[in-house]
């Protein structure tokens, strides 16, 4: 009796199993999403092939021919279209970079003057913020740009308001010291201060939690930092030589240039995004307790360690995410570039696809290299975001 | 489950049916329409650009209306689509227009990769460079270290870099899509030069804020030969497309105009009784109504009026018919026979 019930349960139909009905359906549904995948992809294939469109990737061996305004590696006309391509990856990563920097000092601190007691401070950052968030970005860089080719002189009047610097609808251009190899062994030796900086300010802090001696490590590695590349200066002979900006023909050669074209994205991007961060920055600080920051002030803390010992370390849990959202706006919102002539990564790409015909192949790397820029500052953020949260002990 | 059923089947029946409808021809997809989407390039005066009224002026906006007059024998079933230089073949390839006659240059690889068929030339151009006098700069060879506002995606790049670099010439590029935003940023300043198929710069130059300050260079360093464009696949709506551009060359050969068409249908010459349709048989191996090229020469014009009436030295533009004069008279407008 006993016996033959449990073969009645012990095996369901396996169409009753809502295991198996569940790896079915998933089965059905992955099999759907390939079936359509290929549809579409053997669809486009069939339609290039019928028009005769080139497909591939071959292009990219080709010579690129065609010249792109600033770069930060050398390129001609005679490279591929690779290295093309990759001079505007890397220039686009330049503006993005330089850019999220800023964005973060500058909406910091307008975030923070925007919760200042300082009635004429805190209303003019309330007035830079509603400002900057509610004009269209395209519009400020359209605006910036204007302002570059529009108000300042030709080169031959350009301005010049000390030696070496000149300003004209050119760009800003500035004399930089010669390359000399006493500046590489500068750099090297300036990044070792700081990484022994950082490993003795670590081994500093574990000291004053067991000992309750401080060591003053920030400080000793500022010295450092600034006085052993200047000692390798010296013993290099104290090389002077300057490249000069010149005018020569048409334009200054010599010096670095600024070009009117990044400098106008940058300070468009910078302003625009700042206003975000601002008020991101703003919510964090707003999200500690009133009571906090009140018994931090009657433990005797200045109104600076306040914010550096109470504050930030909890705002900054709050202020994170929202602030890796803003960045990933900055590194988007650069593909503006196309619109003001700053050969970005999206405006050698067009060039390319219009040169090749790919359109296909040419957005489908657009989108890579937006991708691989967003996941790598997403994956950085995260990565600080974890270090940052609240240890629970 | 039926229902699921019938709609699986629906679903797939419609996916089959936009993939055949898409590999229908371009002539019977034109028919059914009832007008034809021209892309033209909507801010280069002279070619296509519309007027203070939104009326579409220009060589190139008139070509179009000689197809549309050859297919249905209505000039006015045109509609335009204004494309940038990068948008243009994409346009085409994809199907957005039917007829691209935008100023493209006819090259090899367009030809080849993009998948495209360029037809007769309608305009023989060259590239130049507009620059201030006020640089005093005589010829394009004095231009090392200058910096160049330049359209991207253009012939008109590839061309300036050949040139700066067989002369051994530094440069910097300042590549801005927008037509009338990269004139604006040459007007200020921001480029010593601007370079350019020779006719563009004409307008450009028409439109600035002081005309009179501005030269062209006497240098002509590319050949241009701008024809309307179409898809692969369609061979009927090509030889169309082709013989609509020839058929106003012919006219001016032939000497009939806009003006004396009727007259000319009385003609003895039978040349002209089989280009206008009084001797059939054109029409018919076109796919067309035999009067078809009477009706783009009465609503349209032959060649040289055209030219005159765009681009000519009545114009703003005041270009001389130079290379685009016909063959007779020196230039390189030639038709082969029609018949």
């Amino acid at each position: 009796m006993s016996n033959s019930a449990n073969t009645a349960i012990a095996k369901p139909p396996f169409w009753r199993d809502a295991e198996k009905r569940a790896i079915f359906f998933q089965i059905l549904a992955l099999l759907s999403v390939g079936g359509i995948s290929y549809y579409l992809f053997s669809n486009t294939q069939a339609n290039l092939a019928r028009q005769s469109i080139a497909t591939g990737f071959s292009f990219l061996e080709r010579e690129a021919s065609f010249e792109i305004g600033e770069s930060l590696i050398s390129y001609s006309a005679s490279d591929t279209y690779f290295r093309a391509l990759l001079v505007g990856a890397l220039n686009t990563l330049q503006v993005a970079f330089i850019g999220i920097i800023l964005t973060t000092i500058l909406g910091s601190v307008v975030g923070i003057a925007r919760l200042s007691s300082n009635w004429l401070l805190s209303k003019v950052a309330a007035g830079f913020i509603e400002l900057m968030q509610n004009i269209p970005i395209l519009l400020q860089l359209f605006f910036w740009y204007a302002i570059f080719y529009e108000s300042f002189p030709s080169p031959r009047q350009a301005l010049n308001p000390m030696k070496g610097v000149f300003l004209c609808n050119r760009g800003l251009i500035f004399a930089v010291p010669e390359s000399n190899p006493a500046y590489t062994a500068m750099g090297l030796a300036f990044i070792v201060v700081l990484i022994i900086g950082w490993f003795s300010n670590r081994w500093g802090h574990k000291r004053q939690e067991l000992t309750g001696q401080p060591f003053p490590a920030l400080r000793l590695t500022a010295a450092g930092a600034i006085l052993i590349p200047l000692l390798i200066w010296v013993m290099y002979g104290s090389p002077t030589a300057m490249s000069i900006p010149e005018l020569r023909g048409f334009n200054f050669s010599g010096g670095i240039t600024v070009s009117p074209e990044f400098a106008s994205l940058l300070l468009g991007l910078v302003l625009y995004t700042s206003a975000f961060v601002a008020e991101v920055v703003r919510a964090g600080i707003q999200s500690i307790g009133r009571g906090q920051i009140e018994a931090a002030m009657a433990i005797g803390l200045k109104p600076g360690q306040v914010l550096q010992l109470v504050i930030f370390p909890q705002a900054l849990r709050v202020i994170i995410p929202p602030l890796t959202s803003q960045m990933l706006n900055l590194t988007k919102n650069s593909s503006l570039a196309v619109a003001i002539g700053y050969a970005d990564f999206v405006a050698v790409a067009n060039t390319t696809i219009n040169q090749t015909g790919q359109a296909i192949e040419g957005v489908a790397m657009i989108m890579v290299v937006y991708l691989f820029f967003s996941l790598s500052t997403s994956l950085f953020m995260n990565w600080y975001n974890k270090r940052m949260a609240l240890v629970e002990r | 489950m039926k229902f699921t059923k019938t709609l699986v089947l629906v679903l797939s029946l419609s996916l089959m049916l936009v993939s055949f409808a898409y590999a229908g021809k371009d002539l019977d997809a034109v028919k059914s329409k009832g007008f034809i989407q021209a892309g033209v390039n909507g801010s280069v005066f002279g070619f296509g650009m519309p007027d203070a009224k939104g009326v579409w002026k220009g060589l190139d906006v008139d070509t179009a209306r000689a197809i549309a007059a050859a297919i249905f024998g209505d000039a006015s079933k045109v509609k335009f689509t204004p494309l940038t230089a990068q948008q243009r073949f994409t346009a085409l390839q994809s199907g957005e227009i039917d007829v691209l006659t935008r100023n493209a240059t006819r090259t090899l690889s367009r030809e080849t990769q993009l998948g495209l068929n360029f037809v007769a030339v309608n305009y023989y151009d060259g590239q130049g460079f507009l620059i201030s006098k006020k640089l005093g700069v005589k010829s394009a060879k004095e231009l090392d270290g200058a910096t160049v506002c330049v359209l991207p995606g253009t012939t008109t790049e590839q061309n300036a870099a050949d040139y700066f670099r067989t002369n051994k010439m530094a440069w910097k590029p300042v590549v801005i899509e927008n037509t009338s935003e990269l004139a604006k940023t040459f007007f200020a300043g921001r480029c010593d030069v601007l370079t350019s198929d020779a006719s563009q710069l004409a307008g450009t130059r028409a439109i600035a804020p002081n005309p009179k300050e501005y030269a062209i260079l006497p240098e002509i360093i590319s050949k241009e030969p701008l024809a309307p464009a179409v898809r692969h696949g369609d061979d009927q709506f090509r030889d169309i497309v082709d013989f609509s551009v020839l058929a106003m060359i012919n006219a001016e050969e032939l000497g009939i105009t806009s003006k004396n068409v009727d007259e000319m249908l009385k003609s003895k010459n039978p040349a002209i009784q089989r280009f206008l349709g009084v001797s059939a048989g054109n029409g018919k191996a076109l796919g067309l109504d035999e009067k078809w090229a009477y009706n783009i020469i009465k609503q349209v014009g032959n060649y040289g009026e055209v030219f005159e009436r765009n681009v000519g030295v009545n114009t703003k533009l005041g270009l001389e018919r130079g290379l685009n004069a016909l063959w007779t008279n020196g230039g390189l407008m030639y038709s082969p026979p029609f018949k």
